[in-house]
């Protein structure tokens, strides 16, 4: 706990109101989507940039560590004070500065909520593309510190590719400005790109310079359901071979189908052994011809039936299925490791097999499914870990389908990023040069280790 | 003849242990919690609230000030639970913490919160002018457990608000207690509910039309009572539990097809609630229904397209009460009903499915960040251009009508049931058309 004098000093800079230390906020902000609990000393809630900085240099004198929180919905543990100090929450900075219509900009606070963006822009007729699952309520902020992603990226790519600029507040207190206003800009290191991804080890973000683009005037949702997971990756590899690159293509393997089918009644024929949801976007005529085309394509890859969304309502059941994946897994057992691996999509087969053939030899159900444009597999182990030996099993799990995904040439997180519970494996993934160079870049911008320290790298 | 009643058994805390466990901490809640979204802090949200439940059981945080302050920031509307991935009755949760609280913490749950508001000079005006007068003006006839006494017994009634005025004579004293229907049909039992009984007869009014228009005998037990959800909004087991067991004597001595709800809290309190309290409970919450979906059901729609009507009827927005959303089939019931009335456009509003800002004793306790909800309310409600806002609850409808009074808005607020019954009456005695507007109640400020 902080004594008096450290707790005045951040009254000072924040004011009395936006600064607690009682038990119930401390618990409150203990937590994130990893169900890992690590209480902070202090929750403090500053207004700008510059009440940020002076925290940070506070902290730095004090060595107090400070813990970067948007909505705290990460999966990694990424926003976790697990060393206490202060959980430092970005809420409060949740502005839309500008919707610039003339040159496709939006600049934002970190607090703002991806949806709420969305909304904004849309109302104007444009577009901010990606769509990480949490886009409810999740913030733009934790979207760039995490680099979030969603089924939209595998034709619009990640949020790093719509990062422009940024304004930032380094480690040590000091206020920067990376990138711009521009498409183009090449003048010094690309700190964007460093700064994007970077889990709020390096700054704490501040200000969001956003590209956008023109909404799509139309979409359209289609579910083929094949007899084998073979078939929907050759229809992914197919559909993208015939130059068509739908919005999203979701999938779920049998084990997820099998899931669904126990707990709903979305008439999911027993013969479905992997489906996929392919949307694609444009034009009105185009994506008709489009969804046409794709039809045609699958066709002879093993499909059992499809059905083609005809309105919004119709769409909307159709993402119904996936939808009700996750509330179906904890009918399986209670507890989750949920794994966000990512191999070249033609791997994917091969990588559910590895899976398979896993989840039989150790007993313990895994449940896959995610965004089969890019790779990108949610791999869900469910274990009970009031059983004996469950967790470690899980563990166990957990490192083979690591090294299996980067045997294939793949990376042990897509979208969630390193954290806390990738820490561990992170050598399995990068060379020792490699690492020393990140924890050079580290040291150089935080010599104190008072930012976010314990995340990505494991110290002894 | 007094009957053996099952003693009603309230679910502890400690029993909501598994349902807690589901809560993984994903954040969705955040999306859709009304004082969340004023408030901003994960203290008023879901899931903090389901952590600090947690913790309180399991001995890592006392009973104090700011839990109870967390866990009184709910509006028991369920949202978060309805979209909860993996189905948390949160609203339950927070009940049964808040017994919990009040067993530590004295009966008056939120008294030590009370007592800090107590301090601020603004509101002890309030109290000096408002208190004596309320007490003395409204509460002559209501009974000591009647949600309307929660409702209204704090300090927190602001002079500012506009409330309804009570009824000159109670809807239960002014009808027998049986009315006849048609010969072959079945009976049916109405739960009047206290806003309806004390302050809005005139749903009530518009409910017996209805229920008669479609054949049923009606049963209006005289000695039922509140349906308790105030009292265990207030964290007050013991009261809802003495209500609980009266209203199952009251309505076990009949044979009925339904128990009719008019008010939507009623009915989450009547089913929701009740029927976590014993098989006899259990047993009774399956034959309550809330009345619209009843009336879509005997095909009221058919006769009430049917019947004539100005054609300068103002258009009428929905505001759907959150206690009927946990069933789509009964959350569209209110709007196929409106739909049906001829001459009414139904006019779209948006987010027309969003907490009123209510809450039962929530506005009391949190009427600024209530207030702001209600302005929301209101201001959907101007955009739409619709000339009434109609709804299904009677709570609603006072937080609705104070919030369009706050906003300077002269339109009203009514309920569903005053259209229908005014429709129906209109069809029942051609020559006296054009009746007093049901939406122009009578309404005092205080």
């Amino acid at each position: 706990m902080f004594d008096c004098r450290i707790l005045r000093l951040i009254q000072d800079i924040v004011g009395e109101t936006h600064v607690s230390t009682a038990d119930s906020d401390r618990l409150c902000y203990s937590y994130d989507a990893t169900q890992r609990r690590h209480r902070p000393d202090a929750v403090v809630w500053p207004a700008d940039a510059e009440q940020i900085s002076r925290l940070l240099k506070m902290a730095n004198a004090e060595q107090i560590p400070v813990y970067p929180r948007g909505a705290g919905s990460g999966f990694t543990g990424g926003s976790l004070p697990i060393r206490g100090g202060l959980a430092l929450v970005t809420t409060r900075l949740n502005s839309i500065l500008r919707i610039d219509q003339e040159n496709l900009i939006a600049e934002v606070e970190p607090g703002v909520v991806t949806e709420h963006l969305q909304q904004a822009v849309e109302a104007l007729g444009l577009f901010y593309p990606p769509d990480p699952a949490s886009l409810k309520f999740s913030t733009l902020g934790g979207n760039v510190a995490e680099c979030a992603g969603g089924p939209r990226c595998v034709k619009y790519g990640v949020t790093k590719d719509y990062v422009l600029g940024l304004e930032v507040v380094l480690p040590q207190g000091e206020i920067i400005r990376t990138g711009g206003e521009t498409m183009k800009g090449v003048v010094g290191y690309d700190l964007t790109k460093l700064l994007v991804g970077s889990e709020g080890t390096l700054g704490v973000i501040t200000r969001i310079i956003l590209k956008l683009l023109p909404l799509p005037e139309a979409k359209k949702t289609l579910l083929v359901l094949f007899d084998s997971i073979d078939g929907a990756a050759k229809a992914v590899a197919a559909i993208i071979g015939a130059k068509i690159i739908p919005s999203t293509l979701e999938f779920m393997d049998a084990t997820t189908i099998d899931c669904v089918r126990r707990a709903t009644d979305l008439g999911l024929p027993e013969a479905a052994r992997a489906l996929l949801i392919v949307e694609v976007d444009g034009d009105a005529s185009t994506i008709e011809a489009q969804a046409g085309r794709i039809l045609q394509i699958v066709a002879p890859l093993g499909v059992v039936d499809t059905r083609v969304a005809a309105n919004a309502a119709e769409s909307e059941a159709l993402w119904q299925v996936r939808r009700s994946v996750s509330p179906s897994l904890r009918k399986i057992n209670p507890d989750k490791f949920n794994e966000d691996i990512c191999v070249p999509r033609s791997r994917l087969p091969e990588m559910i097999r590895i899976i398979e053939a896993i989840s039989i030899r150790l007993h313990i159900p895994i449940i896959n499914f995610g965004h089969a444009g890019d790779g990108n597999i949610h791999v869900n182990i469910m274990v009970d870990k009031a059983e004996p030996d469950q967790e470690q099993k899980a563990e166990q799990a957990i490192k083979e389908i690591f090294t299996a995904t980067l045997r294939l040439g793949g990376t042990m997180s897509g979208e969630h990023g390193v954290g806390l519970t990738k820490a561990p494996y992170l050598p399995l993934e990068l060379e020792p040069g490699a690492v020393a160079c990140m924890k050079a870049i580290k040291q150089a911008l935080d010599p104190n280790n008072i930012l976010n320290p314990g995340k990505i790298f494991l110290e002894n | 003849m007094k009957t053996d009643i099952e003693k009603p058994r309230l679910k502890t805390l400690s029993d909501y242990r598994p349902q807690m466990a589901q809560c993984v901490k994903c954040g969705l809640c955040r999306a859709h919690c009304p004082v969340f979204a004023e408030r901003g802090r994960e203290t008023a949200v879901a899931r903090g609230k389901i952590t600090l439940a947690q913790a309180l059981l399991d001995g890592d945080i006392g009973p104090d000030d700011k839990v109870a302050k967390s866990l009184s920031q709910c509006l028991l509307c369920g949202t978060c639970a309805r979209h909860c991935p993996n189905q948390v009755p949160v609203d339950s949760v927070v009940l049964a913490a808040r017994r919990e609280l009040a067993a530590h913490r004295g009966r008056s749950l939120f008294g030590r919160g009370l007592a800090a508001v107590l301090r601020r000079p603004r509101l002890m005006q309030m109290l000096a002018f408002g208190v004596p007068r309320l007490a003395s003006l409204l509460f002559r006839r209501v009974p000591r457990q009647s949600g309307l006494r929660l409702r209204f017994s704090t300090p927190l009634l602001s002079r500012q608000r506009s409330l309804p005025a009570f009824a000159r004579k109670s809807f239960r004293r002014s009808h027998a207690e049986f009315i006849a229907g048609a010969p072959t049909r079945p009976v049916v039992a109405l739960f009047t509910g206290c806003m309806i009984n004390y302050i809005y007869p005139k749903v009530g009014e518009g409910a017996l039309r209805a229920l008669t228009a479609v054949g049923f005998h009606v049963v209006i037990p005289k000695d039922q009572g509140c349906c308790g959800l105030p009292a265990l909004s207030a964290g007050d087991g013991d009261t809802a539990r003495e209500l609980a067991a009266n209203n199952l004597r009251a309505f076990s001595r009949h044979d009925l097809a339904h128990i009719v709800t008019l008010c939507a809290s009623c009915h989450s309190g009547m089913t929701r609630y009740f029927r976590d309290l014993g098989p006899a409970y259990e047993k009774l919450s399956e034959r309550v229904t809330d009345i619209h979906s009843l009336l879509v059901d005997e095909g009221l729609e058919t006769t009430l397209r049917d019947l004539p009507r100005p054609a300068t009827a103002p258009g009428a927005a929905l505001h759907l009460p959150c206690h009927l959303q946990h069933d789509a089939r009964q959350a569209a019931a209110p709007g196929r009903l409106l739909d049906a009335l001829a001459g009414i456009e139904r006019v779209p509003m948006d987010k027309s499915e969003a907490c009123c800002g209510l809450g039962g004793t929530f506005s009391l306790y949190h009427y600024p960040t209530s207030r702001r909800l209600g302005a929301i309310k209101a201001e959907a409600f101007r955009r739409s251009g619709a000339g009434r806002l109609v709804t299904a609850c009677p709570g609603c409808i006072m937080q609705l009508q104070d919030s369009l009074d706050q906003a300077g808005l002269p339109q009203r607020a009514c309920h569903v049931l005053e259209l229908l019954g005014e429709a129906l009456e209109e069809a029942h005695q051609p020559a006296r058309t054009n009746s007093s507007d049901p939406t122009r109640a009578e309404k005092r400020e205080l």
